[in-house]
């Protein structure tokens, strides 16, 4: 009976609780880190040294493309301060790309495996290298994709009254984490190894490293308390991560390897580029008839990822064809919404041309044919008419060009955006203590979204505690199992799991708790700190005295995404509007005012909700004004590997920024869904729209620098 | 980065004596904002850093009946906020005040802005001043997006990226010089050139020889003024400059104009074919435009870095306009 009554009550499907009785999800909660991590009292990756910890330090291949003909590590073995040398590629191997790895060092500090570095003897035979991948004409070699088709695209772009074609193109940026990639490796025992990591997959590093490394799952550690960023580009522990392992056991001591700089910028991904020939077909009403795109772009030796084209509009008849270009650079990872920027940018750029030509506001071209957007169409009509209020787009907009005299030209431009954002597999531990205090184990990393503060709001307003009477411990493989945090799907994820491990501890509290209230468990509810009847809130139990009944043990229940009932869904739908100013003659783009209005389901957190979507504007403006990485056509290496050179938007660039969050019925019923890459693919898309608007001509190259705008002047806007 | 010896002299010829006569074993240190990177990205490989640091009267602003005379230690923050200076040539004192961050601001000196290397990446990464491979220019083959417009037969395509040069030079500064052979004094402008082979500086420093003071005639009724296209707000170095100074006339009618580029040429870039332009007329909108128009007559520029052209035409217009105080719109 008793083990019926347990499957009973782990099948329950769970649920979130009616917003009326929801006390801190939704609420505008600061981080619970935000102290430590202001104070410097967060320690990152970067900030742990165990004693008698060595610096390791990579030398790296200068040539993009070349052939490792000769390696003799030996003279740098036996310098001062130096605990261990190895190779890292052996001779004969081709290499690929400027930067990559061909031996190691440990050192007693950084200076001196430096020096050791110099030490090593190495020669290559230098090849061909092919880096300028705008130049299709001129590729060795292009890897042509499938073609996707429906309906008669070139039947219905002949018939269409009014199209346009345009060639747009997006430049490659980068990730640029505050934190650069690498970790600290330290052997406990002859096979068992702790990494402290910068990584957005804790569970998943653990596995990598005992694969590279030979030696059983179980007896790594991985620690991320606290990680600098990682935007999609820290799935995985790199060569780097193993080499430094291996660097520790040779010297038996603990080695750190943190990218400097440059090399990150070098060689630890970036988002590809992307070009594309487009021509789109409609009625002179503005309903969308037809499309075509033949796009290209280069994310290193394996090609690029295909942006979806035609984006967000399931045009009826369409054909689209991608080309993966292979370059000798460093492979492009996943970038904040894999293909998603591009795709907006390429799609709402050429939209955006097709309105001009139909001399319609995009707004009403965009409203014309939201009905083939699919199940987001509502969502999206509402986030419009929203987005419209606060930037007064139909009543400021004019036709393209502005004809205000002078140098400074202003304008609106929009976009449109969607992602999945589904709840990823994650596992939670909950303890209740007796002392009434709570605590989550995941082994989830926060990678600067706010993670831990999440869990902590779902457990704190699941058991009706208050904030400060639950811990969060996050960040440490030993604990249960969580996914990656890649795809928006850690919000999800873990506030599901918790929500169902809280939910399962309060069965348990519940069935002791009955009893004593001369109740049913299921008419018992856990709020304001105590354990009560929902229909007869005097009859309760505070905590303490309902955890006194399980004597001197804490409770402990565990919850798993996914799991019965619906707790997070998968699709968002976003709407973002710029106001930009440009001066004509210098090109110089000045952002005046951003709109972003988001869906994300329901909300646990507003303020780091809200954070996600201020930091995508943020990020977005920086890579429609400014990012861009220059890859040197002579010798295949990245130019810009600094930040003085590989410029971004600093506070003077971001302009106004204006978030709406879309909450309340139609939004939370569906349950918590994943935020942080949808808000970043419309800036650039909606910029490059406003930019067009202002100047009369459209910028079709991204990043919109002054020299791209001036150009674009020159020419009337044909690329 | 290797080992490097630090002197600290504390008179003028003591750092001199340090320096010696090798250029590339010995530097002079001031804020080292700039040094100090390159040292790190072991593009200069200085054994002694000679700190001038402690050199008495290398500070300050003081005012002479010559003018002014400005100590190249003095660091720029210092510089933007001098009463003595802001009152003389505000122009010269917002330019001090707008460049890099405030972080930069604090620890650069006049004389290190003046002084520093170029930003040219080939450079930066190695491929030395003139990033001549075999014979070659890998400027003119590669990404000469910032390079220069002006000034660049070749093989020096760099930029000068001194942003207080084109001002001072505009307004008539002269450079202290101090050396084994003593001091001597040259107009600033002249204290630039462009290499034309490999070991050859941007600058004429002699070896040994350290700028030690900045002297600035009185600004005696001239209008001065600067533009700036810069990218970012802040934190950026500017795409083009133009730097203006202008005697007139109570009718407004130019005697004598003088009109320097920045960021455009190896060197602080006079532009006399402008300067012509404004002789003897009165600035307005169209003849500001004509000026702008002379200023980059010569230039010459390739797919990549001809937005300069357009960049250095409306810096000039726009320091013309703003100097001679008149509103664009009318």
């Amino acid at each position: 009976m008793a083990d019926q009554a347990d499957s009973k009550t782990d099948a329950k499907a769970a649920t979130w609780p009616k917003a009326e009785d929801r006390r801190l999800l939704g609420q505008r909660i600061s981080r619970l880190d935000g102290p430590a991590k202001a104070s410097g009292r967060a320690k990152y990756t970067y900030d742990i040294k165990p004693p008698g910890m060595l610096w390791g330090k990579m030398l790296r291949c200068p040539h993009a493309h070349a052939r490792l003909t000769a390696l003799d590590v030996a003279p740098a073995q036996g310098m001062p301060g130096v605990k261990a040398v190895m190779a890292v590629q052996k001779p004969g191997a081709e290499i690929q790309w400027s930067f990559d790895e061909i031996a190691a060092v440990a050192a007693t500090s950084e200076a001196l495996a430096e020096a050791a570095l110099k030490a090593i003897k190495v020669e290559y035979e230098v090849l061909p290298h092919f880096v300028t991948e705008e130049k299709l004409a001129a590729a060795p070699q292009v890897n042509p994709g499938k073609e996707e088709t429906e309906g008669d695209a070139a039947g219905a772009l002949a018939a269409a009254e009014v199209k346009i074609k345009g060639s747009y193109f997006a430049a490659p940026v980068a990730h640029n984490c505050m934190e650069a990639h690498g970790q600290i490796c330290h052997w406990t025992e002859p096979d068992h190894l702790t990494a402290w990591c910068s990584t957005q997959a804790v569970s998943g590093a653990a596995s990598q490293f005992a694969e590279g490394l030979g030696i059983p799952a179980a007896n790594v550690r991985v620690i991320a308390d606290y990680v600098g960023g990682g935007f999609g580009s820290k799935f995985n522990v790199d060569r780097w991560g193993i080499v430094c392992a291996q660097l520790a056991k040779l010297a038996n001591a603990p080695v750190k390897i943190m990218l400097d700089r440059h090399s990150e910028l070098a060689v630890a991904g970036d988002r590809p580029s992307a070009f594309a020939e487009i021509e789109v077909g409609a009625k002179k009403d503005g309903t969308l008839t037809a499309w075509t795109s033949k796009s290209w772009g280069s994310g290193g030796p394996g090609g690029a990822g295909n942006p979806p084209l035609p984006y967000v509009f399931q045009i009826p008849n369409r054909k689209h064809q991608h080309s993966a270009v292979p370059t000798h650079r460093a492979s492009s990872r996943a970038w904040r919404a894999p293909n998603h920027p591009q795709a907006a940018f390429l799609t709402m750029s050429a939209l955006d041309d097709l309105a001009a030509a139909l001399g319609m506001n995009p707004y009403d071209v965009v409203a014309q044919n939201l009905s083939i957007t699919g199940r987001l169409e509502k969502i999206y009509r509402e986030e419009l008419e929203i987005a419209d209020q606060l930037m007064g787009f139909r009543q400021r907009w004019h036709p393209r060009g502005d004809a205000t005299k002078g140098p400074i030209k202003r304008g609106l431009g929009m976009s449109l955006h969607t992602w999945g954002g589904r709840g990823h597999r994650s596992n939670c531990e909950v303890t209740i203590h007796p002392d009434a205090t709570a605590e989550a184990k995941i082994s989830s990393q926060d990678i600067g979204t706010g993670t831990r503060t999440v869990i902590a709001v779902v457990l704190a307003d699941s058991l009706g505690l208050p904030l400060d009477a639950v811990q969060v411990r996050i960040g440490d493989s030993r604990y249960p199992a969580s996914s990656a945090s890649g795809g928006s799907t850690t919000v999800g994820g873990v506030s599901s799991a918790t929500r169902r491990a809280a939910l399962a501890a309060l069965d348990q509290v519940f069935a002791k708790a009955a009893p004593e209230l001369k109740a049913q468990p299921e008419e018992l509810e856990a709020a304001e700190g105590k354990i009560r009847v929902k229909a007869a809130p005097d009859r309760s139990l505070t905590w303490k005295q309902a955890m006194a009944l399980f004597g001197r043990s804490p409770v402990t229940a565990t919850g798993a995404n996914p799991g019965a009932g619906n707790l997070t869904d998968s699709g968002v739908g976003g709407v973002q509007m710029a106001d930009v100013t440009v001066d004509v003659e210098t090109g110089i783009l000045k952002i005046q005012k951003m709109v972003a209005v988001q869906d994300c389901g329901l909300i646990v957190d507003l303020k780091t909700a809200e954070s996600q979507v201020y930091g995508s504007l943020i990020m977005g403006i920086s890579t429609a004004l400014a990012e861009e990485k220059v890859i040197d056509p002579v010798t295949g290496m990245t130019l810009n590997h600094d930040f003085e050179t590989y410029k971004m938007a600093g506070f003077g660039d971001i302009g106004e920024l204006v978030v709406r969050m879309m909450t309340g019925p139609g939004y939370d019923e569906r349950g918590v869904i994943g935020v942080g890459e949808p808000p970043m693919v419309s800036p650039l898309a909606a910029i490059a729209n406003a930019a067009a608007n202002a100047i009369g001509v459209r910028v079709p190259w991204a990043p919109l620098t002054p020299r791209r705008v001036l150009d674009a002047l020159s020419t009337k806007g044909v690329a | 980065m290797h080992p490097i010896e630090y002197a600290s002299p504390n008179t003028r010829e003591q750092a001199v004596k340090l320096l010696g006569t090798d250029p590339a074993a010995a530097a002079p240190f001031a804020g080292g904002s700039d040094l100090l990177g390159l040292m790190k990205d072991g593009v200069e490989t200085p054994k002694r850093l000679v700190s001038l640091k402690g050199i008495a009267g290398l500070t300050g602003v003081r005012s002479e009946s010559g003018g002014l005379r400005i100590g190249a230690l003095t660091v720029l923050d210092d510089l933007a906020a001098d009463a003595a200076l802001g009152f003389e040539y505000p122009a010269v004192t917002a330019a001090a005040g707008r460049l890099a961050g405030p972080q930069i601001r604090n620890v650069a000196t006049l004389g290190g802005n003046l002084l520093q290397r170029p930003r040219c990446w080939y450079y930066r990464n190695g491929f030395g001043l003139l990033a001549l491979r075999d014979g070659k220019s890998m400027v003119v083959d590669g990404d000469y997006r910032y390079h220069a417009i002006l000034g660049n037969e070749g093989p020096a395509y760099f930029v000068s990226p001194s942003t207080l040069a084109p001002v001072l030079v505009a307004v008539g500064a002269q450079a202290v010089l101090f050396g084994p052979q003593g001091e001597r004094r040259i107009e600033l402008e002249k204290l630039y050139r462009i290499p034309k082979q490999p070991g050859e500086r941007e600058h004429d420093l002699r070896p040994g020889e350290i700028l030690t003071e900045v002297h600035l005639p009185p600004a005696a009724g001239r209008k001065v003024a600067s533009y700036e296209v810069r990218q970012r707000t802040s934190l950026d170095w500017s795409l083009a400059t133009a730097s203006v100074a202008l005697e007139m006339l109570p009718d407004g009618k130019v005697t004598q104009a003088r009109v320097v580029l920045g960021q455009v040429a190896p060197m602080p870039w006079v532009a006399l074919a402008a300067a012509e332009v404004l002789k003897g007329k009165q600035i307005d909108v169209a003849l500001a435009t004509q000026a702008g128009e002379a200023a980059v007559h010569s230039a010459v520029a390739l797919e990549k870095n001809r937005y300069k052209i357009q960049l250095a035409k409306t810096a000039v217009k726009r320091a013309l306009i703003a100097a001679a105080g008149i509103i664009e719109d009318e």
